[in-house]
């Protein structure tokens, strides 16, 4: 069989370059298979973070000819036959070595979530329906890979956005919260306010990364965009509660209005 | 040299997959002074791997289902040689888990009256199964992070433990551990450690284990003086990816089968009718078409055979493939193509569909699976108290797979994530007791120094092995010499070749810096995947008989009085990697009659 | 370090602050893309510019939008609807009579703004024209133009919020140009006074997927029932989200089209009108 060559790039916090291999190809294999060998035969310390190899743990997240791609889930065979691979780092994070970079942003932000808060649990136990659970499902697919933080335009090219925009992966657990039958947190104004969520231009960049196919921005960071507006952009409302002296609704009452 | 960093806390706990989470939350709910430490990211431990759902008798689905049933069926997947009050516990309190799961957020799959959905696996008398389409270890651990992070538990992530530190009277101390980011050294003071580190399964070449799975938890509690048991115990998962290559191991989940797919040679015959044992053939079909029967109504018809506990299902994969009526690349076909609809496969199976079109090309709607058994999960481990998950080794407790006792010779699916959250919970409460009545700690710098000394070896040995070199020879080893199916003469020689290994071990050497150094990182497991390698072989070779996890060619029946026995492995000549370890038989803890009767009257 | 504060729930209280700067990995490159990613962003500016360009000389021309009496058809242009000049009046065919008597410019300078102001602060446009025009990003991990960046944050572009009041005005253009479509059937002065011809279908299928575009709108998506927590508590809410959701998942391509059409369907009348070709009857 062919060869594959593998441009890969190797550095850390002082600087680095890429770094040719060339590997025999194999049938079936991943881009993380042939980083493997790499491993086992020429560069024993190529740093490299993965752990399930399945797709399911969203730890091997890299840059493919420059897109944000799971090594693991990459087959060599999809790739343009005869050209090199380029492997890089997620551009987004600092790099610690190589391929592995630190991804503690990610952690910082999922610290600012605003914990689920249930109501009362009843005596029989929660009684949720599955048609309301089934909208949380989908966000709750994450497994964190965070190349939608990567490919985000709004932190990859603007390193001062950091400290205010949660990004992607965090609009969809907010969008979560938000949408949770049980949960009585309303997070609205803090996602305008400090989490960013009016810096995202939905490019849907972050859609097309997924690899698990969440529809981010038309069922996460939309939906949040216009419960927003209902809480602070909307003029009718706005004027509706200046004359009847209201405060700003409250999620509960803007969850339970008359059909 | 440098100063190092250093860190008290009251409990520590290794791993961060869903036992330690749980046993992490149970401790900050205390109001102690808590570590998590692992050694990748937080959120990507091996429990998001398990797909199919937590067995908890809920009776959500059928009403008939209660602890005794659930228990019942545990004892006899396990073969009886659980240890029957964590069985009894375990079934007694796994709905409590999960209902707790939900109060921090979890969705599960729901029943028509809103209740969480319950679904069919391998070995469950009832639909048991709470679950999220088949990410449902997802869900587990999203959770428990989700819980750890508004509890403020303190995180160290990528962090390796690579030695529990010890008191002079025997008790435990803390730990020792580098980041694997900077190669730097920490050590942790506490006055109890909970070992939650999962399984061993790295050292076989076809698994469903990642990287982590180097049994780190039950080296490391052998070194410190702790008790091994059913290290022989083994389970090999049936429905493993065959193809291609590179994916072999690959898990295939069981829901598969609990939602109506089935096991058919070359031929295309359902075989598995050929292969149920007497045990459980009162309530096994014993046609298609009552087999069929039962998926919508399980009064109408028994169990399909596909569906027996895995131990059966993995051997009977192994003897049809050895029998010349395998599929091209060496496993069988797992058809649910043929009988659910595409939208159906879809709905319930997601990453199933998504795993075979991405990695194999094959669309699961359409075509038949090829699949076959891969190295999946050890139900031997640290042996523990049932109560308290306590060790032998005062102030060690151990929850999780790194545990043994509660599956016997063989766990059943979907058993599990209810004992992570189960005994998690206990270990966390124990460790917390145990902490509150204990004074400060202080650690043995004497210790420390050997260990990180012995950690660092490798990166100043010039023109040693290559660690990858070893650990494929392991694990080539270990698959041929002590995989599904055993025998005398091969284990023997595998013993042979691990003192051989365990001495190249020695001298083996890691090029470059100890920042970030995946080659260094691996040299630093390869002392547990060996240790847990010989205690493996040497249980198996002891145990002269065929039960549960632990299949000998020439010895392929049950032995009654074996059942009575648990093989316990310890250091009795001076604790750590270069010493021996014994194996002695002791007797396991006899089941009192009110539960006795329970089998009874099953027969 | 930032902290954040949130009144219904707990102050954060992590302890490290969130990783800013150090190096980044991989070259200093705008981007490692090696695929055609530019195309998209030029076939975008291609067709939206031809689009500006033209509805722009269309609205300014201010003739040949109304097939009338004179050809037996009331076929009006959706750029001049509804109706508010003398231009378009006969026996009472589009509504809005000659309101504006005192403006003298085109009428259709008026019109445009509200589906203009629809699709410019549209969720799908807004993607397009970021990317294609404004270049934040030109395609996913391409970097974008700009050295500074605040988004939708800041006034002007935190105007984009008022979609949905623009939704509502569309909708009622919608309602304008179904009425344009029914009207398209007569044939003042001839037989019956109704007819199908070629004008009528163009009409028909222009209002046709302008309610596509519009129901399949994320703010109408939000409206309809996105915005409740529990849906099983609110079925009928239920029962419009899940119906216009499946839409919603084709916006892109209904906002392609009809675009398209909208334009065609300017020309079509303004060739019909300005008596270029006949429209044709069909029964």
């Amino acid at each position: 069989m062919s060869d594959i060559t593998m441009r890969v790039w190797r550095g850390d916090q002082n600087g680095g370059a890429f770094e040719n291999y060339v590997m025999p190809k194999v049938e079936g294999e991943v881009i993380l298979d042939v980083i493997h060998r790499i491993q086992a035969t020429t560069a024993p310390d190529l740093a490299v973070r993965w752990n399930c190899k399945a797709g399911k743990c969203g730890s091997c997240s890299a840059e493919i000819n420059g897109k944000p791609r799971l090594l693991c889930m990459t087959r060599v065979d999809q790739l343009p036959e005869g050209e090199p691979v380029t492997v890089t780092p997620m551009r987004t994070f600092p790099v610690i070595r190589d391929l592995a970079t630190d991804v503690s942003f990610n952690f910082e932000m999922a610290r600012k979530v605003p914990a689920f808060n249930p109501i009362p649990k009843p005596e029989e136990g929660y009684r949720m329906q599955q048609i309301d659970v089934e909208r949380g499902q989908e966000f709750r697919k994450c497994i964190e890979c965070f190349m939608c933080q990567d490919v985000c335009h709004v932190i990859r090219d603007h390193e001062e956005n950091k400290p205010k925009y949660a990004g992607p992966r965090f609009f969809i657990r907010y969008a979560e919260l938000e949408m949770h039958p049980l949960d009585t947190n309303d997070r609205r104004e803090l996602v305008r306010e400090k989490m960013g969520l009016g810096m995202c231009n939905i490019t849907k960049c972050c859609t097309e990364v997924c690899p698990e196919h969440i529809k981010i921005t038309d069922n996460a960071i939309i939906p949040l965009k216009e419960r927003v507006v209902d809480a602070d952009f909307d003029p009718v409302a706005w004027l509706g509660r200046k004359i009847l002296r209201r405060t700003k609704r409250t999620s509960e009452e803007a969850a339970v209005q008359p059909d | 040299m440098t100063e190092r960093e250093h860190h008290e806390y009251d409990v520590i706990i290794i791993g961060a997959g869903g036992a330690g989470m749980r046993a992490a939350v149970e401790a900050k709910q205390r109001g102690l002074k808590v570590a998590l430490i692992t050694k990748s990211l937080l959120g990507k431990a091996h429990t998001v791997m398990a797909e199919g759902g937590a067995a908890a008798a809920m009776g959500n689905v059928y009403k008939e289902d209660n602890w005794k049933v659930h228990f019942r069926d545990t004892m006899r997947g396990g073969k009886m040689l659980n240890n029957w009050r964590m069985a009894q516990l375990h079934a007694q309190e796994s709905p409590d888990r999960i209902y707790e799961l939900e109060e921090w957020g979890a969705l599960f799959d729901r029943t028509k009256d809103g209740k969480i959905q319950q679904r069919d696996f391998g070995g469950h008398l009832y639909a048991r199964l709470a679950h999220v389409g088949d990410r449902t270890g997802l869900e587990l651990i999203r959770t428990m992070q989700q819980r750890i992070v508004s509890l403020d538990v303190d995180v160290y992530m990528e962090c390796k433990v690579i030695r529990l530190l010890t008191n002079d009277d025997g008790s435990v101390a803390g730990a020792v551990a580098y980041w694997r980011p900077t190669g730097e050294f920490v050590t942790f003071s506490a006055k109890a450690v909970v070992l939650a580190t999962g399984g061993v399964g790295k050292s076989w070449k076809f698994t469903s284990n990642s990287w982590e799975s180097t049994g780190d938890g039950h080296a490391m509690a052998l070194w410190a003086g702790a008790e091994l048991q059913e290290m022989e115990c083994i389970q090999f998962h049936p429905t493993g990816m065959v193809w291609p290559l590179s994916v072999r191991g690959i898990l295939v989940t069981e829901g598969v089968r609990g939602d109506g797919g089935v096991l058919r040679n070359s031929e295309g015959k359902r075989f598995m009718f050929d292969y149920v044992a007497d045990m459980f053939r009162a309530e096994t079909a014993e046609s298609e078409d009552e087999a069929d029967r039962w998926y919508d109504d399980h009064s109408a018809g028994r169990r399909p055979p596909e569906l027996l506990p895995r131990d059966e299902v993995a051997r009977s994969i192994n003897s049809e493939v050895k029998a010349g009526r395998g599929s091209p690349h060496g496993g069988v076909y797992l058809d649910i193509a043929s009988r659910r609809s595409a939208e159906f496969i879809r709905r319930r199976l997601p990453s199933m569909y998504h795993q075979f079109m991405e990695l194999a090309g094959v669309d699961i709607t359409r075509e038949p699976m090829e699949i076959g058994p891969t190295c999946h999960y050890i139900m031997g481990g640290v042996r523990v108290d049932a109560e308290t998950a306590a060790s032998c080794v005062p102030g060690l407790y151990a929850a999780g797979e790194a545990s043994a006792g509660m599956h016997g010779s063989n766990r059943l699916g979907g058993n599990s994530l209810s004992d992570l959250l189960v005994f998690g919970r206990r270990a966390g409460m124990a460790a917390s007791d145990y902490a509150e009545s204990k004074a400060s700690v202080s650690i043995n710098e004497a210790q420390v120094s050997d260990y990180i000394a012995e950690a660092l070896a490798p990166l100043e040995r010039e023109n040693g092995e290559n660690p990858y070199a070893i650990q494929h020879d392991l694990q080539e080893l270990m698959q041929a010499n002590v995989g599904i199916i055993r025998k005398e003469d091969e284990l023997v020689e595998a013993l042979e070749h691990l003192e051989v290994l365990k001495e190249r071990v020695k001298n083996v050497s890691a090029t470059g810096g100890v920042s970030y150094n995946p080659g260094w990182n691996l040299a630093t497991d390869l002392p547990s995947m060996i240790t847990v390698s010989i205690c493996a072989a040497q249980g198996a070779l002891n145990r002269r008989e065929s039960r549960g996890g632990q299949t000998r060619e020439d010895f392929p029946k049950a032995d009654p009085e074996l059942g009575k026995i648990n093989f316990v492995q310890r250091q009795t000549q001076g604790a750590g990697y270069l010493n021996p370890i014994s194996v002695s038989p002791e007797p396991l803890a006899e089941m009192p009659d009110e539960l006795k009767v329970l089998f009874e009257e099953a027969k | 370090m930032t902290t954040v504060e949130n009144s219904a729930t707990r102050v954060d209280n992590s302890k490290t602050p969130v990783v800013l700067g150090g190096t980044r990995g991989g070259p200093d490159q705008p981007t490692l893309r090696t695929d055609r990613w530019w195309l998209a962003p030029v076939i975008t500016v291609a067709i939206l510019s031809s689009f500006v360009v033209y509805a722009t000389w269309a609205a300014f021309v201010n003739k040949d939008y109304y097939a009338g009496a004179s050809m037996h058809r009331d076929l009006i242009s959706p750029f001049y609807s509804p109706c508010l000049t003398q231009g378009c009046i006969t026996s009472g065919a589009s509504i809005g009579g000659h309101v504006l008597s005192w403006w003298t410019i085109s009428p259709a300078l008026l019109i445009l703004i509200f589906p203009l102001g629809f699709r410019m602060t549209c969720y799908y446009y807004r993607r397009a024209y970021y990317r294609s025009f404004w270049w934040a990003p030109p395609a996913c991990s391409v970097s974008d133009a700009h050295k500074s960046y605040s988004g939708e944050s800041k006034f002007p572009l935190i105007m984009q919020n008022v979609h949905r009041y623009f939704f509502y005005f569309g909708l009622i253009f919608n309602v304008l140009l179904t009425y344009d479509a029914i009207m398209a059937f007569r044939e003042p002065g001839r037989g019956l006074g109704w007819g199908v011809s070629v004008g009528t279908l163009v009409l028909i299928v222009n209002a046709v997927l302008l309610w596509c575009y519009s129901l399949s709108c994320h703010a109408c998506r939000h409206l309809c029932g996105g915005q409740v927590r529990s849906f099983s508590k609110h079925p009928i809410r239920a029962k419009l989200w899940k119906f216009v959701t499946p839409l919603n998942a084709k916006h892109m391509q209904f906002a392609w089209v009809s675009l398209f059409f909208v334009a065609f369907t300017d020309i079509y009348v303004r060739l019909v009108a300005s008596g270029t070709i006949t429209d044709f009857r069909l029964f």
